[in-house]
């Protein structure tokens, strides 16, 4: 059965040693990952943050609704080819404007998907965790496939001087 | 510019949660006072749906009056959250911290109002559907896309929905510390909205990225809405005074300058009605000042594009809407009030840094700033179409009528009833902006001496 592992530090740099314990320790990356109630430096605990692709989602939205906004902006205007003024039907100025709002919208929705997905969220089930985490404490999580390395895994936390260890 | 100070997570968490978890004195009877008259003024609202458009002060010539000001008004201030939120966390401005969720949030609740007005001008306001819905009715007509009333609702609905969305993604991590804050069915909804929020690097590096990602997009939006709303009257070629091909960027400078006042205004209340004097200080409203003489200096050189513009082409009736705008009574009354509040006496008065300083000055000259610029909406839109012209044949002087008043003073108490209920269920300053600026201004070695890891101006 799974567990996950809590070690609570009140500093950075014991939380830090944690995860460089855990590395040493032989524990594959990924299976451990540092908690804190507001973002430090990045690789200030020398975390394993691995590559996002964040980037793609704004443009693939913006991709969408530029075909979307041609699609309505032509066929709501060639449905009913009233010419005005002597003027072509499809009027490219006008149909630039609404292009433009609506590919800027879908590619605003497709980023904050994109910030929901990438940040592996919504996430029911939030395994080993300490509220006091947003009050300023430092939290190092190791989720474990089964209990054979656990003893392993509080060791390197006790070392690294955690004020506390939970499992969940 | 900003001083370091050294507060804890714990006490950054209990102070500005003061709001939210638990009710300030002052909260229920505010609330109740203003819940008050945006009853009435619901009730006035369906009364004129109900009686028609004859309830108001509106008849020929002019159509467009206190209604079309005050939305434009509010799609003014809307920009305020834009601007200040991100700008300033693109060009990563220290001082920015306690003031973006607070622009945002105005942003969002000043546009929902701005909404309502187009809504009920119309008089009959389901039919603004055949308008903007793309739905083949019965003739086969769909909108006219060429039209900026139909750009209009396009660019507002983009605007509030982007404003809405960056307002969320910015909660994230603070609706985390209400969940580990709350118990029973608050618990729940905080839990719910949190998505299971922890606090990972890939998270905050997601809200860095993300929050950056948001700003860049939404920047332009903001420049073609107000652009967009402008166009309503700009391309209106028989009307004086609003036939001008300034008017897109001199309502962008306007929107930006009436919006920052109003970012100023609520700043000074948040400090002093939740007592967030470590938060909200004065090097904020220096800044803010700063900004704000740039911003109406740029806003005044517009003004006089604008008049210099109309005044080139020796084009007889712009110079005599002109002349009427500027010398009769009694738009010339108006016009010394707009002229006098939107810059003569705040911008000066912003120029010493004494008075930048004082809240209770800033905070002053800001509502002045915003008396001045709704006037100048109001200057610009009704003038234009009060003229007589030859080919109107009846006038009426427009005079609003108490039920226009009074749904203007609605909105008023609309937007700040919003803005009070969302205090109530979430911080008005982002906590992980004040804690993240805490563990930047830690002090690191250089050479022998210790210093804030950001290097900021001192007194």
């Amino acid at each position: 059965m799974s567990i996950s592992m809590i070690g609570l530090f009140q500093e950075a740099t014991p939380a830090a040693d944690a995860m460089d314990g855990l590395k040493n320790a032989g524990f594959e990356l990924g299976s451990f990952d540092v908690l804190t109630g507001t973002p430090y430096p990045e690789g200030a605990f020398g975390e394993h943050v691995p590559q996002h692709r964040l980037f793609r989602f704004p443009a693939f939205g913006a991709i969408i609704g530029f075909t979307l906004s041609l699609f309505l902006t032509a066929a709501t205007q060639l449905a009913y080819p009233l010419v005005t003024g002597g003027k072509p039907i499809l009027s490219i100025f006008a149909m630039l404007i609404i292009m433009y709002e609506l590919t800027m919208l879908s590619g605003v929705i497709a980023t904050v998907i994109g910030i929901i997905f990438e940040s592996r969220l919504p996430n029911l089930k939030m395994g080993a965790y300490d509220r006091r985490i947003t009050e300023g404490w430092i939290g190092v999580v190791i989720n474990l496939e089964d209990e054979s390395r656990a003893d392993d895994a509080e060791k390197v936390l006790n070392y690294a001087g955690a004020v506390e260890i939970k499992k969940a | 510019m900003q001083q370091k100070r050294n507060l804890t997570q714990e006490y950054t968490n209990k102070v500005l949660l003061n709001g939210t978890l638990e009710t300030p004195k002052w909260w229920a009877p505010t609330v109740a006072g203003l819940g008050f008259v945006v009853l009435i003024g619901v009730i006035i609202i369906a009364t004129m749906v109900n009686r028609g458009l004859g309830l108001t002060g509106l008849s020929r010539p002019v159509y467009w009056g206190l209604f079309i000001t005050t939305f434009v008004f509010w799609v003014g201030i809307s920009h305020a959250g834009i601007m200040i939120s991100a700008i300033l966390r693109l060009t990563q401005a220290e001082w920015r911290r306690p003031v973006t969720r607070a622009a945002e949030l105005l942003t969002v609740c000043s546009l929902f109002t701005a909404l309502v007005f187009p809504l009920i001008h119309a008089g009959r306001p389901w039919r603004i559907a055949y308008w903007i819905l793309p739905y083949d009715i019965s003739r086969g007509i769909y909108p006219n896309i060429r039209s900026p009333l139909i750009m209009d609702p396009v660019a507002i609905s983009t605007y509030l929905t982007g404003s809405t969305l960056f307002l969320y993604i910015a909660l994230l991590p603070d609706l985390g510390v209400l969940r580990d804050r709350t118990t029973g069915w608050k618990n729940a909804f905080y839990t719910l909205l949190a998505l299971g929020w922890k606090g990972n690097p890939r998270q905050w590096q997601m809200q860095t990225i993300g929050g950056i990602l948001l700003s860049a997009l939404m920047l332009p939006i903001f420049v073609s809405v107000h652009s967009i709303v402008s166009w309503d009257f700009a391309v209106a070629s028989a009307v004086e005074g609003w036939h001008s091909t300034i008017f897109a960027p001199y309502f962008v400078i306007g929107a930006v300058h009436s919006g920052v006042s109003a970012v100023v205004t609520m700043m000074a209340l948040m400090r002093w009605m939740w007592k967030w004097d470590d938060f909200i200080r004065p090097e904020h409203f220096d800044a803010l000042a700063r900004l704000l003489i740039v911003v109406a200096t740029g806003w005044l050189a517009c003004t006089f594009l604008e008049l210099t513009f109309a005044l080139y082409g020796q084009d007889a009736p712009e110079i005599a809407l002109r002349e009427m705008q500027i010398f009769q009574w009694p738009w010339n009354l108006l016009f010394i009030i707009f002229f006098v509040t939107g810059y003569l006496i705040p911008v000066p008065i912003w120029c010493v840094k004494k008075y930048r300083n004082n809240i209770a000055i800033m905070f002053w000259t800001s509502i002045l700033v915003n008396v001045g610029m709704w006037l100048e909406r109001f200057l610009i839109i009704v003038p234009g179409l009060a003229r007589r012209t030859p080919f109107v044949f009846t006038w009426e002087a427009y005079r609003p009528s108490p039920v226009e008043w009074a749904i203007m003073i609605w909105s008023f108490a609309w937007v700040s009833l919003l803005m009070l209920l969302f205090s109530r269920f979430f911080p008005l300053v982002p906590l992980f902006e004040q804690k993240e600026s805490q563990v930047f201004t830690d002090d690191i070695q250089i050479g022998r001496a210790k210093v804030p890891a950001i290097v900021r101006e001192v007194e």
